[in-house]
């Protein structure tokens, strides 16, 4: 892994923490220092130009201007390097995110949904299988709805707000939402995607450094949008496993959903945290959309955004 | 060609009689009420620059929430929670629901109620006749049919900040299903609440923005004068042919996705609400099946071609300002037309980079990332044109020559950090963070807006016979630049630390905020940042003292003060109805300024080219560079 990130870091971006971010990282380091050096450059040419040409140093215009083909090569140098950056590195990194997902035997596979204000996150368990949700069974202990009646749902785990994963271990993580459009935003992971209702977009990354990074919701949601924060614990293998087990062992049917707070009568529908705090772990009431693959677990990559 | 005797008859006629005199209309239908391009584009003019500073206020509040959150507002706390009533700013502090309806509020008036109307509506109308000869425009009365359109538009989006639940608050962009379940329940009126009412107030907007659209299209095509050929035009008169172009195609699948919208708000229908959705608890009653992508797809449709809308203009504009103070022509005026015809057409493939996170295939997206890159191409030709204008001038830094040198780096800045934003691997970095607001303001605001007062200060004299004051326009000059940089150069540092926009908090409540950077937090900017806001808010003051000042008490100035070549120069100032005394035959090019062998260093489009002239010109050597 190249640290090759100068400007990047010059400019204040935290460390990466994933296994492909330093691609990322090298893409908008190199934008940068193209930015750099054709703002340079023009900046450059711009103040002698101003001062070279003043009236009073140059009192009569040349009506010609310019006739070296200078500018010519300019533009193509410019569209060489965008066509090196986007066919080198652009497409192919892109593929690389949606086309080449790992086996799901060998990655954590997790349900992330969002809802105002908060994310849920649904485990499969041993058996590797989504319990089945349903909408009907949703309640305030119960915020997917998962139907313990069904043998996959015994061993699965439901979580809020804050989800582990081992380290060095491939993670998918398909995205929905219960309500709005939001976005699951993890910037030391360089990773980001929608979550969109009706839809299960999956996405990938795999974490390679241990600790507690922010799940930022990065689609406006509503009056709680600011403080919709999840939290991503990257543990070490065997804190992972004690995690595992604790869950687990919660997850009698009602799962780890605090109680939810009652909206005030009186006020508007999205009722939510009070000005200038950020909220508290949010409180899901209740909802489950009808998701298209509830049981499906193996990713798809097949884009939902026609 | 005949189009512009055509055009006066037909204008004769309209009016009703032969004369250029109008004893008989009265003030009302002189000045308000008026059908003359020159009183619309004036009146689009005002309106536009008023409300780009109201929707700058909008920003300047939330500029302090996000410096201070949740400390009461100072001394003007108090005075705007009763102006915007209860659940606002009680206690002079700012509620969520407000911050999120400024904010939308915010991008929707600086766009469609502040640059449009200027850069488009007011300067197109006013310019673009005079420029082409033309007495005025095709269809008088569908233009002011558009202004009263934009005036009904305009004042439904400020009415909804009035009405129970405040304006619209789910982002300029009113992304379904959130703008659809917002603003919704017991305590809101079906129809007047704030987000229907944005809908309903857009599309009044559109509908003006069409007709405008219509009768510039026509009017260029038709109405030029007698020897004034599409390569004589000059290159403003382009640029709005171009965005004329982007409004006729752009808004109308806008205009239906707004219609959809507010059906699904008032009827009860699921264009764009799938299945399932359970919201704050209860399941919503609906048919379902709906999509909410489909919304974003329609509103980037429009969205895109809309930012050329703004920045197209703008070009216009900075080029006539370089050729006339640079004192010679424009270099590549021929690469430059076809570049913003290329930009026009690049323009309605590149949407989908908006929606780079929506679970988009790696086909899709290299196709939208190569018409992304593509569009670059065109866009760079432009800005090297304009540098390259520059070698060889003669150059006078008059006031609108100050803010166009201003926008040229300013709106480099602003295109070349489009390019990580073009790059999907980038974005899933970048997307929706600090540094894309920094990057799409660095266009239209220091890009579009200084091109907007560069066009200010130099048509300032036709208009009303009268320059503006020097001193106080470079008193509005340097600070708003400076503020300008202050503002937004802080903001890509925000946004490589990965802070989000939308935050009410500011970024004080998250681990991200609070990462140093350059000596202050993420979350620290905000003061510098804010406090250059409020201190261009003030900057602002001298112009628009001046402005409405010079009207009366400006210095005098005859009708081609900047010794331009255009033939708006040739009308006299504050046109009479009618524009020209003498109907303008074009004879030469657009920029010929420092012609060889000419005293003058300006030759005007109307001048008739002399034998000498044109022997001498023919044999073109070498020596040129000399």
């Amino acid at each position: 892994m190249i640290s090759l990130a100068l400007i990047n870091q010059f400019l204040g971006q935290p460390p990466n923490a994933s296994e492909h971010g330093y691609q990322i990282d090298h893409i908008l380091e190199f934008a940068h220092w193209f930015m750099g050096a054709l703002f340079l450059g023009w900046s450059a040419y711009f103040v002698f130009v101003l001062i070279r040409f003043r009236r009073r140093k140059h009192p009569r215009a040349d009506y010609h201007g310019v006739k070296s083909a200078i500018s010519t090569h300019l533009e193509f140098s410019v569209v060489l390097i965008e066509a090196v950056l986007l066919i080198g590195f652009a497409i192919p990194l892109w593929a690389k995110r949606v086309n080449e997902f790992p086996d799901t035997k060998d990655a954590i596979v997790v349900h992330a949904v969002g809802q105002q204000f908060n994310w849920n996150f649904h485990l499969p368990g041993p058996d590797g299988q989504f319990g089945r949700r349903d909408v009907n069974l949703v309640s305030n202990s119960n915020p997917l709805g998962l139907d313990q009646n069904d043998p996959a749902a015994k061993d699965d785990i439901v979580t809020t707000g804050e989800l582990h994963v081992p380290v060095n271990h491939p993670v998918i993580v398909e995205l929905s939402s219960k309500d709005v459009i939001h976005n699951f935003a993890l910037v030391h992971m360089r990773i980001a995607g929608d979550a969109i209702p009706g839809s299960l977009i999956p996405m990938w990354f795999k974490p390679v450094k241990p600790g507690t990074y922010e799940i930022i919701c990065g689609q406006l949601c509503g009056l709680g949008h600011y403080g919709m924060k999840g939290t991503l614990v990257v543990d070490e293998p065997n804190e992972y496993q004690a995690w595992l087990k604790e869950r687990a062992e919660l997850a009698g049917g009602a799962a780890s959903a605090p109680p939810a707070t009652q909206r005030p009568p009186g006020e508007p529908a999205q009722a939510g945290p009070t000005p200038g705090t950020v909220p508290p772990p949010g409180a899901p009431k209740v909802g489950n959309p009808q998701l298209p693959q509830d049981k499906n677990a193996a990713p798809s990559p097949s884009p939902s955004g026609q | 060609m005949d189009a512009s005797t055509s055009a006066a008859a037909h204008h004769e006629s309209h009016e009703h009689h032969g004369e250029h005199e109008h004893h008989e209309l009265g003030w009302w239908r002189k000045y308000v009420f008026s059908t003359d391009h020159k009183v619309i584009g004036i009146w689009y003019g005002v309106c536009g620059l008023l409300f780009l500073f109201f929707g700058f206020s909008l920003m300047m509040m939330m500029r302090f929430q996000l410096a201070y959150p949740g400390h009461a507002m100072p001394v003007i706390g108090g005075v705007l929670s009763k102006i915007f009533g209860p659940g606002t700013m009680d206690g002079g502090k700012m509620a969520p629901e407000f911050y999120n309806s400024l904010g939308a509020m915010h991008g929707t008036i600086m766009i469609f109620l502040g640059v449009v109307p200027v850069a488009f509506a007011a300067f197109g109308n006013f310019v673009v006749p005079l420029q082409i000869g033309a007495p005025d425009m095709t269809f008088p009365k569908v233009n002011a049919a558009s202004f009263w359109a934009f005036f009904v538009g305009a004042a439904v989006m400020v009415a909804s900040f009035f009405v129970p639940g405040g304006a619209a608050k789910s982002g300029w962009t009113s992304y379904t299903p959130l703008a659809d379940i917002a603003d919704k329940g017991p305590h809101y009126h079906l129809i007047w609440n704030g987000q229907t009412m944005w809908i309903l107030g857009f599309i009044f907007l559109i509908t003006s923005s069409l007709l405008g659209a219509v009768n510039f299209i026509t009017t260029i095509i038709q109405l030029r004068a007698k020897g004034l050929t599409w390569m004589r035009l000059p290159f403003f008169v382009w640029t709005q042919f171009v965005t004329a172009f982007l409004l006729l195609l752009a808004f109308p699948p806008l205009e239906a996705a707004l219609v959809m919208q507010f059906m699904d708000r008032v009827a009860g229908t699921s264009f764009f609400l799938p299945t399932g959705l359970v919201v704050n608890g209860a399941a919503v009653h609906i048919s379902g099946g709906g999509s909410p992508l489909l919304w974003q797809h329609l509103f980037w449709f429009l969205g895109h071609p809309e930012v050329y809308v703004l920045i197209l203009p703008a070009f216009g504009i900075v080029a006539e300002i370089i050729a006339n103070n640079s004192r010679k022509p424009l270099w590549g005026y021929k690469s430059l037309v076809f570049s913003v015809l290329v930009i026009g057409f690049l323009s309605f493939i590149v949407w989908a980079h908006h929606m780079w996170l929506t679970g988009m295939g790696s086909t899709v997206s290299a196709f939208f990332q190569t018409t992304t890159l593509l569009i670059s191409i065109p866009s760079v030709i432009v800005l090297s044109a304009f540098f390259i204008s520059l070698w060889g001038g003669s150059i006078r830094f008059t006031v609108p020559m100050l803010w166009a040198t201003a926008f040229l780096p300013m709106f480099g800045i602003g295109g070349l950090t489009g390019i990580p934003l073009a790059f999907n691997s980038a974005d899933l970095y970048l997307h929706d963070t600090y540094y894309v607001i920094a990057h799409f303001h660095y266009i239209v605001a220091p890009g579009t807006i200084f091109g907007l007062f560069a066009g200010v200060y130099y048509w300032y004299p036709k208009a009303t016979g009268r320059m503006m004051n020097e001193f106080w326009s470079k008193v509005h000059f340097w600070p708003s630049l400076i503020c300008m940089n202050v503002i937004f150069l802080p903001m890509f540092l925000q946004g490589m630390l990965g802070m989000h926009r939308r935050w009410y908090d500011g970024g004080q409540g998250w681990t991200i905020g609070n990462e140093h950077v350059w000596g202050l937090s993420g979350f620290q900017w905000n003061t510098p940042i804010s406090w250059a806001a409020w201190t261009m808010g003030l900057a602002q003051i001298p112009f628009i003292i001046n402005f409405f000042w010079s009207i009366k008490h400006g210095k005098k100035v005859d009708d081609n003060p900047w010794e331009a070549t255009t033939l708006e120069w040739t009308a006299p100032n504050r046109p009479p109805h009618g524009n020209f005394v003498i109907t303008p035959v074009a004879y030469r090019g657009p920029y010929e300024y420092s012609l060889p062998g000419r005293e003058k260093d300006f030759t005007m489009q109307n001048e008739p080219v002399e034998e000498t002239e044109r022997t001498r010109r023919r044999p073109e050597p070498e020596t040129v560079l000399a």
